[in-house]
Parts: C-alpha cells; sequence; structure tokens
C-alpha cells in the first residue's frame, strides 16, 4: 500500500482541468437572481442523486464523477445520502409508473430552494422507452425540471459541465424555476 | 433413484405427450401437454436438471431447462388456454418469481404457486391486475424485540431503486424481504413488432453495466433464427468489447466493494483503472459503455491499428497495476475481516437456484457460458474458469480478481487474432429472410444472460424474452445476509451486486 501512496506521490495527479461551463445549460437555467440563496449556498452544491427507472448506464456515469479523473468534490458539489441534505436532485431514467411516486415524494421531502436535473435521454421525453404501458414519460412529467442535460448516457465531462453552469448560475445567486 | 439424463428422459416419453418444434435454433423446443409437464416436475424433484428460464408468451409457458451432465439444453413449452399451469416454483425455487412475473405480464398462472403474490406489477400501470394495487403483503417475523427497518426504493447512495424490507433483533439480521419491480420499462412489449436492428438497442439497454452482453445475446438470439452467420472479424471484436466490458465492471465493483468496507484507496485506484479501460473503450470504438456496437449480422465498428495498441498497452498496465490492488487488498487484516466469512452463499443454495457468474463460481458452481454450451471464438482460446467453494464475500472477490487475469489474457489473445493486414473485410452480415426462433447464452460480467427470439419473415421481432443472471441471485441475498449485521449488508449486497434494471426489465 506504502509504494503505491508513495508512488502517487511523487507522479502528478491524474485529476484533470475542468470541462468547460456549459453554455447550453446557462441559457436554459433562468437567469433569475435571489442574493438570499446565494447566502445561503455558498460556494457549494449537495446532490441527491434518483433513479426513476434508468437502464443503470447513466448511474455509471454519475459514479465515474467520483473518481481520481474528474475529482467533483473540489468543486464543492457533492452527492448526499437523503433528499432532506440536498439543493440538487439529479434524477435519471424514463420515469417508470411504479417510481413515479416515490419520485415525488423524494422531491416533496427536499427543502427550497432546489433544482432538479434531467440526466441522459430517457429523463428528457422517455427515450427508446417512451410510449411503453410501464412509462409515464420523462422526468418534467412529475416534478419541474430546471435543466436537462443530454446523453446516453452522457459522459462524465458532459455532466461536469452541466453541473459546473449550474453552480455558476447558483453563485450568481440564481434561483429555480 | 438415478435419474436418467434430459435428453433420454424426453425421448422415452409417450409420443402423444410431446412434439417438437420445427426451426428453433440451436438448441430443441418441445410442446409439452400437461401430462409430459407433470412429469417433468416429478422428475425435476428427483433429477440435478437446472432451470435456465421461464418465461410466458401468450397462452403458452416456456422453460429453459439444462442437465448439467451432459449440458444439454431445451426449451419446454406447455400451452395453457386456460392460463394457468402447475408450478416448478415447489421443485425450484428459482421458477416462484419467474412464474409471478409471467403471471404479472402474461396473465399465465401457476396455480399451486408457492407465492403468488404480484412482483413486477405494483398495481400503478393500466393493465395493472385488480388485486395489485393493495399494500404488498411482507412476509410477518414474530418474536421479542423483533424490528423492521425498510428501505427504499430510493437509496441513500448512486444505486438503482428497490426495497429491502429487514427484520432485525439488535443489530442481527433475522430476515431481509426484497422487492424488486420499481423500474419495470416494459421492454418486451416495446420490442414486440421491431425490427430486430431496432430492438437490439433497447436489449442494449435492458442493463445498461451489461450492454454488450445484452446486445451480444439479443443478436446471437436473433442470428440463431435466421441462420445468418457472422463475418469471422466481427465475433473478435465482439469478444474484444465483451472482455472490455467484464474487466471496466470487475475493477468498478472490486473498488466499491473495498469502498463499502471504508476503504478508499482501493476505491480511488480501481476507480481510476475502470476509467482507462472506459477511455479506451471509447477510443476505439466510440462509446465509453460500448452502447450499440453490436448489432445483428455483427458489429457496427471496426477496431484500428491505432486502437489495437492503445488496448495492448492498456492491458500491460491493467496486469501491473492488478498485482498491486491484490497485494493491498491480501495486506489489510481490517479489510480482509469485513469480507471472510460474510455473506456466504452456501454451494447448495448456489446449486438449487442454478445461481450463475461470480455468485455461482465463488460457491462451487463450475459453470461459465462461455465455455458450455460455449460460442465463437471463445471454443479457440485458451482461458481458464476460476472456481472457489466458500461463497463468501471473500471468495467473490477473488473470483472477480482472477476473472481479470483471465480476461486481461483473452484480450491479448484477440488483439494477436485481429491483428495482421488491415483488408476491408465485412463486418456485418445482412440477415437472412427466414423466419424461426432463437435462443442464445453469453455470459456477461454477472453471469449468464439469456436471451429469446422468435423473428417474423422480414427480420421484425415476433416476441423476446431476456433473462438476467440476477434473476437466479437476487433470491440468495436474502439468504447471505441472515444472521449478518445490518452494517454488513451493503457489503454483501455490493458483493453480489444484482441488477435492478436487468431484473425488472
Ligand atoms: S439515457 Fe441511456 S444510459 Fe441513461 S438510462 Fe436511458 S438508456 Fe440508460
Amino acid at each position: 500500500m506504502w509504494k503505491l501512496i508513495a508512488r502517487n506521490l511523487l507522479t502528478a495527479p491524474v485529476t484533470e482541468p475542468p470541462p468547460p461551463v456549459s453554455r447550453e445549460a446557462l441559457v436554459e437555467l433562468a437567469a433569475q437572481v435571489d442574493k438570499a440563496a446565494r447566502a445561503r449556498l455558498g460556494r457549494s452544491l449537495s446532490i441527491r442523486q434518483i433513479d426513476a427507472g434508468s437502464c443503470n448506464g447513466c448511474e455509471l456515469e454519475i459514479h465515474a464523477l467520483n473518481n481520481p479523473f474528474y475529482d467533483i468534490e473540489r468543486f464543492g458539489i457533492r452527492f448526499v445520502a437523503s433528499p432532506r441534505h440536498a439543493d440538487v436532485l439529479l434524477v435519471t431514467g424514463p420515469v417508470t409508473a411504479n417510481m413515479a411516486e416515490a419520485l415525488q415524494r423524494t422531491y416533496a421531502a427536499t427543502p427550497d430552494p432546489k433544482w432538479v436535473v434531467a440526466t441522459g435521454d430517457c429523463a428528457l421525453d422517455g427515450g427508446l422507452f417512451a410510449g411503453s404501458y410501464a412509462v409515464v414519460g420523462g422526468v418534467s412529467a412529475v416534478v419541474p425540471v430546471d435543466l436537462h442535460i443530454r446523453g446516453c448516457p452522457p459522459s462524465p465531462t458532459q455532466l461536469l459541465s452541466g453541473l459546473l453552469a449550474l453552480l455558476e448560475h447558483v453563485e450568481r445567486g440564481g434561483v429555480p424555476r | 433413484m438415478a435419474a436418467p439424463a434430459l435428453g433420454e428422459w424426453i425421448q422415452n416419453l409417450p409420443g402423444t405427450n410431446w412434439e417438437a418444434v420445427p426451426a428453433h435454433r440451436p438448441v430443441p423446443r418441445h410442446v409439452f401437454d400437461a401430462a409430459a409437464w407433470n412429469d417433468l416436475i416429478a422428475m425435476l424433484a428427483v433429477a440435478d436438471w437446472e432451470l435456465f428460464g421461464l418465461w410466458g408468451d401468450d397462452d403458452t409457458i416456456h422453460v429453459a431447462v439444462r442437465d448439467p451432465g451432459d449440458g444439454l439444453l431445451v426449451v419446454l413449452s406447455h400451452p395453457c388456454p386456460d392460463k394457468s399451469f402447475q408450478s416448478l416454483g415447489h421443485v425450484r425455487p428459482g421458477a416462484i418469481r419467474l412464474e409471478r412475473a409471467a403471471a404479472d405480464l402474461h396473465a399465465l398462472i401457476s396455480f399451486d404457486g408457492p407465492d403468488r403474490r404480484p412482483w413486477l406489477d405494483h398495481g400503478r400501470w393500466e393493465r395493472s391486475r385488480l388485486f395489485a394495487s393493495a399494500p404488498y403483503p411482507f412476509l410477518p417475523v414474530d418474536g421479542d424485540g423483533v424490528h423492521q427497518i425498510p428501505v427504499g426504493p430510493v437509496h441513500a447512495g448512486i444505486i438503482e431503486p428497490g426495497h429491502f424490507r429487514f427484520h432485525c433483533n439488535g443489530e442481527t439480521v433475522v430476515r431481509l424481504e426484497v422487492r424488486l419491480g420499481y423500474v419495470h420499462k416494459g421492454v418486451e412489449t416495446l420490442m414486440a413488432g421491431q425490427p430486430a436492428f431496432d430492438a437490439v438497442k433497447l436489449a442494449g439497454r435492458i442493463s445498461g453495466d451489461s450492454t454488450v452482453a445484452y446486445a451480444l445475446a439479443f443478436s446471437r438470439a436473433v442470428e440463431a433464427a435466421s441462420g445468418a452467420a457472422v463475418p469471422a472479424r466481427a465475433v473478435e471484436l465482439r469478444a474484444l468489447m465483451a472482455e472490455l466490458e467484464r474487466l471496466a465492471n470487475h475493477f468498478g465493483d472490486v473498488g466499491a466493494i473495498a469502498n463499502d468496507a471504508a476503504f478508499a484507496l482501493l476505491h480511488a485506484e480501481c476507480g481510476r483503472l475502470r476509467e482507462l479501460i472506459l477511455r479506451a473503450a471509447e477510443r476505439c470504438f466510440g462509446h465509453r459503455l460500448m452502447m450499440d456496437r453490436i448489432v445483428p449480422g455483427g458489429v457496427a465498428v471496426d477496431l484500428d491499428t491505432g486502437g489495437a495498441d492503445a488496448l495492448a498497452e492498456l492491458v500491460d498496465e491493467l496486469a501491473v497495476r492488478l498485482r498491486h490492488v491484490v497485494d493491498i487488498y491480501n495486506a489489510k487484516p481490517s479489510l480482509l475481516d469485513r469480507t471472510t466469512n460474510t455473506g456466504i452463499i452456501s454451494a447448495e443454495l448456489v446449486q438449487r437456484f442454478a445461481a450463475g457468474g461470480f455468485v455461482g463460481r465463488a460457491a462451487s458452481r463450475d459453470f461459465d457460458a462461455r465455455k458450455q454450451p460455449g460460442y465463437p471464438p471463445y471454443d479457440a482460446l485458451a482461458f481458464e474458469v476460476p472456481v472457489r467453494r466458500y461463497g463468501d464475500v471473500h471468495s467473490r472477490v477473488t473470483i472477480r480478481v482472477e476473472e481479470i487475469d483471465q480476461s486481461l489474457g483473452l484480450v491479448r489473445q484477440l488483439l494477436e487474432r485481429l491483428a495482421g493486414p488491415a483488408a476491408r473485410t465485412e463486418l456485418r452480415a445482412t440477415l437472412p429472410a427466414g423466419s424461426g426462433e432463437g435462443l442464445a447464452l453469453v455470459e456477461g460480467f454477472r453471469g449468464d444472460v439469456l436471451a429469446w427470439v422468435r423473428l417474423g419473415g422480414d427480420a421484425r421481432v415476433i416476441r423476446a424474452h431476456l433473462r438476467d443472471p440476477s434473476w437466479f441471485q437476487w433470491p440468495l441475498i436474502e439468504a447471505a445476509i441472515e444472521g449478518n449485521i445490518v452494517a454488513d449488508f451493503p457489503l454483501c449486497n455490493k458483493s453480489v451486486n444484482g441488477s435492478y434494471s436487468g431484473h425488472d426489465l
């Protein structure tokens, strides 16, 4: 173990510079400003991830945000275990009929101000699963959505630039719609 | 009484009770009447034949049964025009949840099933059965000081949804009951009527972590049904992708297991190695998870020489780093203390459920679909199937590490075979217009994925069924945790790593 630690200390870190902040995302996020929210949140965001019916591909790439290459916590963004601690709900999947109520309840359990980020092509409109008897639709069919991150699944870089845009928006005192 | 071989037993059944179905490839399918079905159940009580799948289809219930003696796999179909059939659940517990799913999705009822509660149907679909919306009756537990801990469907981590109902006495788990179905997306219904080329995209999204295995299983079933011959280079590229997927998942999960025992260093190291594999996949095949790269008839992308060189380098680095990971793991008594003797799944249970993948192989079940029934190109490649006996978390970790080793060897061999003059060879055969039925068994990282397809003449899917290895692994997690402490559940669960989406369909 010490060998590995020593080698990692002696070589340059693998962590990469952040990707550019997504311009599209900045446009999608409303430009309304609320200084009180800024004071409350400071320079950090707590994310609660909710799989509302995903194929688990999106989850794999969200997980990757924690690996040493992306190291998302250096931006003050971290994943939390309860919606009660969350500012952001990161929702994946077409929302299945069997998960719609759980998603609604998790949304209700999240304190204001809160943002919902619909992640992956399925979360946009149900993706390839749209039209199934067991699928309600995209995330916005169940809870209000502030930002969409496209991709099947979105790569960690795409996720990161979307989330950094959200962070910038929040830093400027942006409020959810 | 010594049970006869499965094939021999079928041949000796009275000819009036069964008949062979033509154009089902590559394994036979037989139609069984009620008498033959009853005989089958009686035989399953004494023979060691394994249940590999059970699915509904209009008015017919199908089972895939395998004789571990000679490896014969057959599909037995029992027409039930009155929508009811005699359950296999009493003799093969692995059938119970599959029968509940057949009742939910096809209204085919096992009239004497040991458990007839709804399973995938939570009473929230238009087509839901009436009683499915009643509160789910969890099995009761009585006793002094027994308390319940309900967990899910929304969990604390970045994982898929499912509900775990723990009954505990102090710290000790007395009973765990799992309820699944939350991510049921109706995939099989969506597939019906689609051209095989569209349906394969859905197949590759049944369980995203096994997208290669699923696309391969589905494509192989389609090719079997239509009689298509896949070009040799495509066969090798498919195996290359499948091994990369196995490597990425094994590395990721070994790290995640260490993380659940609060050992962050291995998590970081394994997460890094997984990322290197995904980046190589992106470089070589244009998608980090290699989604939509395998299609019926062949593959959608070729590997260029630059990509092959990058993979060769990657494999060398992974081999070195794997040794470090193993050394660290073995030198940490505090970590070994968490994994050793934890979450034991006995050989007997594994056998009874025909649990595949590292769950089975960690407890003596020596089965790997790449060897048996086997499929190209693995018959021409040298590799071993590691098997352990004890069935605890440690054994499952060890198996996965040993499988990484084997996969690295397979990637090396495949790269060698794929090298050579970069002639523009064909990568995708056109599907012949023939209709038919096909079955395929493919070894994903988690275990054997079974795909069954009925194809119309225009290469359209009439009916498809895909059975995730998790069907036979999820029930075992309930046994694994019994008598363990609640705090060890994440570790046990991660060491099995069932797929929710793959199971829920
Ligand atoms: S967007 Fe793609 S990866 Fe994400 S849940 Fe949907 S199918 Fe899976």
